[in-house]
């Protein structure tokens, strides 16, 4: 199916939320939404890496892995199209290797270039190697852009938007849930209820909510 | 500890999903029916009890074959090595189920390659099979994967008994029987899990006090 860009950022931010209908990023959405600043630092590092991480893998698998005529194989080595490996089967190894190793490298350009956004981002980035939503995006957005290992219409630009919107869609609803785990602080809950159990139950009621977004029609 | 208690202890005292709060992900997601959720521990407990056993081995190798300084610096690269590990066994369930589990693999998704991120199966092979011999990595890979598939389990057969007023596939209330939608959509899951975690909770606080 086509998607446009706008249909994209909408069904990547309100209808198929990373956290709330596809439950991906469920640890950072839990451990790191205590706090107003420290999630809105936590979303900008994800949308950031999650832009980033998605560009790059889709660079490594439209030209190393799959064996398209775009294939670096054939481009650059003049290997028959029909010898060009299909390395489509390495793309997870490849794809958590390239994020854990891309996360180490972004930290160390950006304490370099700019302190201050080091500040604002630095203790979050290393937590995002093991976030599943980066993994999960890319993974996705092989699924859904590429069909028998070959791009569709648009799949690069998509890529982007749908990675850079899913970013966003995180970043939503990670400062919803400070924002009420902030009240909840003085709220009276029943003992055994306090801490991660509220958390999640609150988690189920912006779940509802969000469902109504699903009536929206984007054909 | 004795065997018997290493693999006990993954089930109910440290079990990685309800004490641990690892690897919830997965956790909510595939816990819409039991049979995906049985699915889903079994490829689990099969990442974990390979990356265990290679990891294990592979530190064994370490100390046996390097000097005290190359343990040193091959200390420094252990996480890169443990995920290569993870990823290839990822990889070998990845192709096992497409081959044969072609129907489980479609409702699973993404969730197979992103076992990988599973934190429970870095975390034992970090927090245990590097430390450990090889015999009782293997069992704490075991137990850790029983209690990871049982509370999938637990969670999927309210979200199924409620949702669909389905068991493992059969039907068990007759036609009056309305089911309860939301519980198979994603708020269920959350919903679900909450209540148990404070369930068990509860039960913590109430046998603390007897």
């Amino acid at each position: 199916m086509e998607y446009g860009i706008f249909q994209l950022i909408i069904l990547s931010i309100f209808i198929n939320n990373f956290v709330l209908a596809r439950f991906l990023g469920l640890c950072p959405y839990m451990g790191v939404s205590k706090q107003l600043d420290s999630a809105i630092g936590m979303g900008m590092a994800v949308t950031f890496v999650m832009t980033i991480a998605s560009l790059v893998t889709w660079l490594l698998y439209n030209f190393f892995l799959a064996p398209t005529y775009q294939s670096v194989f054939y481009q650059v080595f003049h290997t028959p199209i029909q010898n060009v490996p299909d390395l489509t089967f390495l793309r997870t190894i490849v794809f958590i290797l390239v994020i854990a190793s891309l996360v180490q490298f972004i930290e160390m350009y950006i304490q370099k270039i700019s302190p201050t956004l080091y500040k604002a981002l630095g203790i979050y980035l290393p937590l995002i190697t093991t976030n599943c939503a980066i993994l999960g995006v890319a993974v996705l957005n092989i699924d859904m852009f590429f069909k028998d290992g070959l791009p569709l219409h648009n799949s690069f630009i998509n890529t982007i938007v749908q990675a850079f919107a899913a970013g966003l869609g995180f970043t939503l609803v990670l400062i919803l849930m400070a924002g009420i785990r902030e009240k909840l602080e003085l709220a009276n809950i029943p003992k055994p209820f306090r801490g991660l159990p509220i958390a999640f139950i609150i988690a189920g009621l912006m779940s509802i909510a969000f469902l109504g977004f699903s009536g929206m029609n984007v054909e | 500890m004795s065997l018997v208690a290493e693999f006990v202890k993954g089930i109910y005292k440290e079990n990685p999903v309800f004490r641990l709060a690892l690897g919830l992900c997965p956790t909510l997601a595939v816990s819409t029916s039991i049979s995906n959720a049985i699915g889903m521990g079994a490829a689990t407990t099969f990442v974990l009890l390979g990356s265990n056993t290679m990891v294990s081995l592979i530190i064994l190798l370490f100390t046996k074959i390097l000097s005290e300084e190359g343990q040193k610096s091959i200390n420094k690269i252990r996480i890169p090595v443990f995920i290569v590990v993870i990823a290839s066994f990822v990889t070998i369930v990845e192709m096992i189920m497409s081959a044969y589990f072609p129907a489980l693999s479609e409702s699973l998704g993404i969730f197979i390659p992103l076992i990988v991120v599973n934190c429970i199966i870095l975390g034992r092979a970090e927090g245990y099979a590097s430390k450990n011999p090889l015999i009782p990595s293997i069992v704490d890979a075991l137990g850790m994967g029983a209690g990871f598939t049982l509370a999938l389990m637990a969670i999927a057969l309210l979200r199924e008994l409620l949702g669909s007023g389905e068991f493992l596939g059969h039907t068990l209330f007759g036609g009056g029987f309305k089911p309860v939608l939301l519980m198979i959509l994603p708020p269920g899951a959350f919903l679900v899990i909450g209540l148990y975690l404070g369930i068990l909770n509860w039960l913590d606080a109430r046998k603390k006090q007897s």
